[in-house]
């Protein structure tokens, strides 16, 4: 793990820092904090979603830690000068071996952890020591239909509001659990497994109403957001990502600032023929929530299923981001990361909300790291770009065009059948993929986890026959420049540029945690959990886990008043396939290509799901 | 009470030395061949055996001395990985013989793409470079965005024939009877004029259908640079396993009469069969 630090960073040490933090936060930009929502209770009966984070509570209500994504946890007990004491307090199995992504959530003295498939939600009873089993609930999903599902069996975690855990399972279900008993509220089928839908995201309660999304574009499944109604689990909304304006919910309120997003039934010109039914576009990411503007945010996912050069257009509204009114799903504007995607970037990494000094001025704007390697900061009232920067090596692209809001493509990397191309930078799962990051209003700094991979498409033969097993693709993973396949990266969205970086040998494929104590946590794929100096992102301790970490770290203060910091570890999902899918390292292809990237994984790590919680001694 | 003793004894020993003597006869009795098959992906298998390839596994079967067990699991993406490679199994069937992923067999069919349109339209398009192609609706099917998709989809791309082509995915809805034969219907019902469809499906579903529908097969085929039509289709074996790759081999050689008989009763179209040597393509 070389470390690098790219620039020092201009602030002072020691003494002086906490200090000259809080002068830069307030003069530069603060995290915007979720509003009480009136306090009124909803139509549907249940409790305003989130309490106030005005003052932090210590608690851990949904996977993105806010309603802004920002993953900053106010407690301050582990801090730069005590950091190294971590030690491990408790530990809880999941007795399962595939992937863990999730963020676990704390509530009321109790630690939820929603498992991968068979979906299960623990609750763990934090008042007791070793903090055993309070119940657990199982929402038995479907084994039927084995192998149908579309991707990996991970899950990202589930929203606490009024007294309920709401989460999704594999087989499109949307369920409500009483969090005190565990007992089941409602459960709402979503979508259909049979037609190569999944769910994998990790819901949000905004208002009263449950936001999820699917996955499977992959399968040639037609990507939607549906709102339910978190007292009863009727689907109150569904917006689609491609066809018809009125199946995307585009009214006389959808004003995007780009001009190649006005028109009508776009969702379907965009598209040959009726390649809109079957477009992808899927949404399985993070949703982001301003209740000023009273805007949700969130990204779609690539167009599919066709190869490009079977798409032409720009295939809306795939791998673009929405604004929508969270009452009615009507969107307010548009704008696209990737028009007519090439590289499989889905567009459904974190929007996190911040109001930011942008030349002078104050503006509410949403920063976006996306997969296509560049940092976005969009204005989030309206959807212009503001800035786009890269911070990874890129070959796809040259630049994005502020005035039209298009990437400058590279010709030179367009994938084509019977072509053989080198050297497409980001790979597919871009610069970053899923794996979301952090923000401290206190350094001004954007934590990202992030990949450093390149892919060669060798599309020289297209061998599938319908009725035979699927043959893979003909794409392989590689370290980028300098050989390292992750890196951490600490990035400036006012200065627009990147502070400090990290190398790690594998894709940084977990999330990542910043507290006001300034300590930056993240995990590696082959182990490690690492508590860093948010500042300079000096190393301040270590601890080697069971297995590889792709999970979301949090932290909570516990009945007993101390501090906390909870991390799943269990490797797996798209990049850690070869270990727990056990893929045969032989196979370059295997995975879409990412199994050659990560041969050497399984010498470094063994399956296996555990919770590790960490505190002082 | 001694002699009794060891009258029991015996009782209890006598048929562990006789099965120990005749380890053939035994090991013959509870051989068993193990298939991954999908459970709803006619005319190939299905969970009531009524594929050609649950015929061919259980013809094979019999010549090993051996009963066939199924592990039924969906053919998608990680179907190998989930059953042959998992170890669950021994044999998957009907694999192209260039597969990667595995040990194939020699190959025991050869069938290609075919047009496939409702006879009373009299299109007679017989070749990727027919100029009709550019004004057909014409139905294919695909798979994924991975660059991976089904060769006729390449092939029309190629020729600038995007705009009226309708996509079928092979995945379908799963709750249907086999799924991939959504795109012959779609042809009957008059969805698409034409369609280009994997020989096996379209000969096997093509006369189910309400209207008289004409199969041709596809030319070229192999559209250069490399871009086949036609597959020789194998069974996969694990890797580490060539000797039942070996005694496949000698039962496909053998049997070439028998399982012709079947792909025939199935409607499988072949071509050149001559061309099929050992070792395949």
């Amino acid at each position: 793990m070389e470390r690098i630090v790219r620039r020092a960073l201009t602030l002072g040490l020691a003494a002086g820092l906490a200090c000259t933090l809080a002068c830069r936060t307030r003069e530069r930009t603060d995290a915007l904090r979720p509003a009480e929502p009136s306090g009124q209770r909803t139509s549907s009966g249940v409790p305003p979603a989130i309490a106030s984070r005005e003052a932090e509570d210590g608690q851990w209500l949904m996977a993105a830690k806010d309603y802004a994504n920002t993953r900053f946890s106010g407690l301050q007990q582990i801090n730069t000068a005590n950091a190294s004491h971590l030690k491990v307090a408790w530990t809880f199995s999941t007795g399962l071996v595939r992937g863990h992504e999730a963020a676990p959530l704390v509530v009321n003295d109790i630690l939820y952890v929603v498992t991968p498939f068979p979906n299960d939600l623990y609750a763990l009873d934090l008042t007791k020591p070793g903090a055993p089993t309070k119940w657990v609930y199982r929402p038995q999903p479907t084994a039927a239909a084995q192998g149908v599902a579309c991707c990996d069996v991970v899950n990202r975690g589930a929203a606490y509001a009024g007294g309920r855990i709401f989460y999704n399972t594999l087989d499109n279900h949307t369920v409500a659990v009483d969090a005190a008993t565990g007992q089941e509220v409602w459960k709402t089928k979503l979508g259909d497994i049979n037609k190569g839908e999944s769910i994998t995201m990790a819901p949000i309660v905004v208002k009263g109403k449950v936001l999820v999304g699917n996955s499977g574009g992959e399968f040639g499944v037609r990507g939607w957001l549906t709102a339910l109604d978190a007292g009863t689990g009727q689907i109150a909304w569904r917006a689609y990502t491609t066809g018809p304006d009125n199946d995307v919910l585009l009214g006389p309120g959808f004003k995007s600032h780009y001009p190649q997003y006005r028109g009508k039934d776009l969702g379907v010109q965009s598209w040959p023929s009726e390649a809109w039914k079957i477009g992808g576009g899927t949404v399985w990411g993070w949703i982001s929530y301003d209740p000023e503007l009273d805007l949700i945010y969130y990204g779609t996912g690539n167009p599919g299923p066709w190869n490009p050069d079977q798409r032409p257009g720009d295939n809306l509204w795939t791998c673009g981001i929405f604004a929508r009114d969270p009452d009615t799903g009507e969107a307010r504007w548009f704008y696209q990361w990737s028009p007519h995607d090439l590289h499989d970037y889905d567009g459904i990494n974190e929007n996190v909300l911040l109001d930011l000094n942008v030349n002078g001025r104050l503006r509410k704007v949403l920063v976006r790291p996306e997969r296509n390697g560049y940092v976005y900061v969009l204005d989030r009232a309206t959807g212009e770009v503001l800035s786009a920067d890269p911070f990874a090596y890129i070959t796809t692209s040259k630049g994005i065009d502020l005035k039209s809001g298009r990437p400058i493509l590279s010709p030179d990397t367009k994938p084509e059948v019977g072509k053989v191309v080198r050297s497409i930078c980001p790979a597919a799962p871009g610069a970053k993929d899923w794996q979301p990051s952090a923000y401290s209003p206190r350094t001004g700094l954007l934590y990202m986890p992030g990949n450093n991979l390149c892919m060669d498409f060798e599309g020289v033969e297209a061998s599938y026959i319908a009725g035979t097993p699927f043959v893979g693709a003909n794409a392989r993973m590689y370290a980028g420049p300098g050989g390292n396949r992750g890196v951490f990266t600490a990035w400036d969205p006012v200065a627009r540029r990147a502070v400090w970086k990290l190398e790690e040998k594998f894709p940084v494929w977990s999330g990542a945690l910043v507290t006001a104590g300034d300590v930056v946590f993240y995990g590696t794929m082959d182990g490690w959990f690492k508590a860093l100096d948010a500042p300079t992102g000096k190393e301040l301790w270590k601890f080697k886990v069971g297995s590889g970490i792709i999970g979301q770290p949090i932290t909570y203060r516990g009945p007993d008043g101390k501090q906390y910091i909870a991390i799943l570890s269990g490797v797996g999902g798209w990049s850690g396939a070869i270990v727990a899918g056990e893929l045969d390292a032989r196979d370059a292809t295997a995975a879409l290509g990412f199994a050659a990237a990560m041969k050497d994984l399984p010498d470094h790590t063994t399956r296996g799901g555990m919770l590790y919680v960490f505190s002082l001694p | 009470m001694r002699a009794k003793g060891i009258f029991l004894l015996a009782l209890l020993v006598l048929p562990l030395l006789a099965a120990a003597c005749a380890p053939d006869a035994a090991a013959r009795a509870s051989r068993e061949l193990r298939v991954c098959a999908d459970p709803n992906n006619l005319p190939f298998t299905n969970q009531r055996l009524q594929g050609f390839e649950n015929e061919i596994a259980a013809l094979v079967a019999r010549d090993l001395g051996a009963t066939v067990r199924y592990i039924w699991w969906a053919q998608r993406r990680g179907f190998i990985r989930n059953t042959l490679n998992a170890g669950v199994c021994d044999v998957v069937m009907g694999v192209p013989s260039s597969f990667d992923l595995a040990r194939v067999t020699r190959p025991y069919y050869r069938s290609t793409y075919v047009f496939l349109s409702r006879r009373s339209r009299r299109l007679g398009v017989r070749s990727f470079d027919d100029p009709a192609l550019r004004k057909l609706k014409i139905g294919v099917q695909i798979i994924g965005d991975d660059y991976a998709n089904a060769p006729p989809a390449h092939a029309f791309t190629k020729r600038g024939i995007v705009g009226n082509l309708i996509g079928y995915t092979v995945y379908g809805d799963y709750r249907e009877d086999s799924p991939p034969a959504r795109i012959v219907r779609a042809v009957a019902a008059g969805e698409v004029d034409l369609a280009v469809v994997w020989g096996p499906l379209a000969g096997y579903f093509a006369p189910r259908q309400q209207v008289p529908l004409d199969m041709v097969p596809v030319s070229p085929q192999i559209d250069l640079p490399f871009l086949p039509f036609v597959y020789d289709i194998s069974m996969a074996v694990r890797r580490s396993d060539p000797q039942l790759q070996e005694e496949l081999d000698t039962i496909l050689e053998k049997r070439r009469p028998e399982i012709d008989a079947i792909l025939s009763r199935f409607g499988v179209p072949r071509v050149g069969r001559g061309a099929i040597a050992r070792g395949g393509i």
